[in-house]
């Protein structure tokens, strides 16, 4: 058997890369064979996996469909494409949650904060300078949908009070918490726990410096409700947030929020 | 009187209530989760909770950041 472009194919005697690109895609003019370019004219072996790519020419969003499919097991994919998640504050840990759900195909994502960037967010937040003044909200949209224009994205522009969490959110699969501010990270627990009972949640707290890796950690605070990072590294004076440890906790936070989605934690719907 | 915080059994004396104790661990009620007993308690309701003898408190802290 051969991997061409993710399909499972057939393996003859003798074939080579240009005779598959004539069968899969006539339009192919870059050839990678097990990891590495190769010339049209290199015959293929059983086993072998290839890519037939044509250079300048964007594939459509069904074909990127079928290929994270394809990647990551259809059962699996049309779990993560038919969830939704809310990330609350696009700063170092929001902005880099929503670029690996993006990035693995998830159906929808509610995308709110009220801030625009600024120069001292670029040591750790995933945008660029020359979207420095620019909303995050709408920044991070241009930014999430050059890594997948299939995803669906709809943006909250406002600086949320608690009252808000649930009338805005209420809906989606997991909440997760990105916020700075401490009393808003409280809120928003609160929330979540007594006006959200069918919603998952995964908070966060203390990821600032460049303390030791492995205390960052994800605790669960009672069924579908969890919590990452060490709960004492404050951001301050001295100890500044970075992209580093920030980027460490913002994935555990979409980890976490992808294993609840699949089932491999518990989710709300036994917490009554 | 003799409570369970965060699991750990602790002793308080001279201590009724939840804003009491918050200010005995100098924790800001702002930045705060509170569970008594399993119950999340309202920061308006810090004032008024009394605690009582052999209730489970859990206070989550949370600090800034993100």
């Amino acid at each position: 058997m051969l991997n061409v472009n993710e399909h499972r194919c057939h393996h003859q005697g003798g074939q080579t890369i240009a005779d598959l690109a004539a069968k899969y895609k006539p339009d192919a003019n870059l050839f990678i064979l097990n990891g590495f370019p190769t010339p049209a004219k290199s015959t293929v072996h059983d086993g072998d996996i290839v890519s037939l790519i044509c250079k300048g020419k964007q594939p459509t969003p069904e074909e990127l469909d079928f290929l994270l499919s394809a990647r990551h097991t259809p059962g699996i994919q049309n779990k993560i494409k038919a969830s939704s998640v809310a990330i609350l504050g696009l700063g170092g840990l929001g902005s880099a949650v929503a670029g690996a759900m993006a990035k693995i195909g998830i159906g929808k994502m509610l995308l709110s904060d009220y801030d625009v960037v600024e120069p001292s967010n670029l040591n750790r937040q995933h945008y660029f300078v020359d979207q420095i003044g620019m909303l995050k909200t709408v920044a991070l949209r241009d930014n999430l949908l050059r890594m997948n224009p299939s995803v669906s994205l709809e943006l909250v522009e406002k600086q949320l009070t608690e009252p808000d969490l649930p009338d805005l959110f209420k809906e989606v699969d997991v909440l997760i918490e990105c916020f700075d501010d401490p009393v808003m990270k409280a809120a928003a627990l609160r929330s979540v726990i007594v006006k959200m009972k069918n919603v998952a949640y995964v908070g966060s707290s203390g990821m600032a410096g460049f303390a030791d890796n492995n205390t960052i950690v994800t605790r669960t605070i009672r069924p579908g409700i969890y919590l990452v990072g060490d709960e004492v590294s404050e951001a301050g004076p001295g100890q500044g947030l970075m992209a580093p440890r920030v980027g460490i906790a913002a994935h555990h936070q979409a980890n976490q929020a992808l294993r609840i989605i699949l089932e491999d934690v518990q989710g709300r719907a036994n917490d009554q | 009187m003799n409570i369970t915080l965060n699991g750990q059994p602790k002793m308080l004396n001279c201590i009724a209530t939840l804003s009491e104790l918050l200010e005995e661990l100098a924790l800001n009620p702002d930045t705060v989760v509170i569970e008594l007993n399993t119950e999340i308690i309202q920061p308006d309701a810090y004032d008024t909770q009394t605690l009582n003898e052999a209730d489970s408190l859990e206070i989550i802290q949370f600090v800034g950041g993100g």
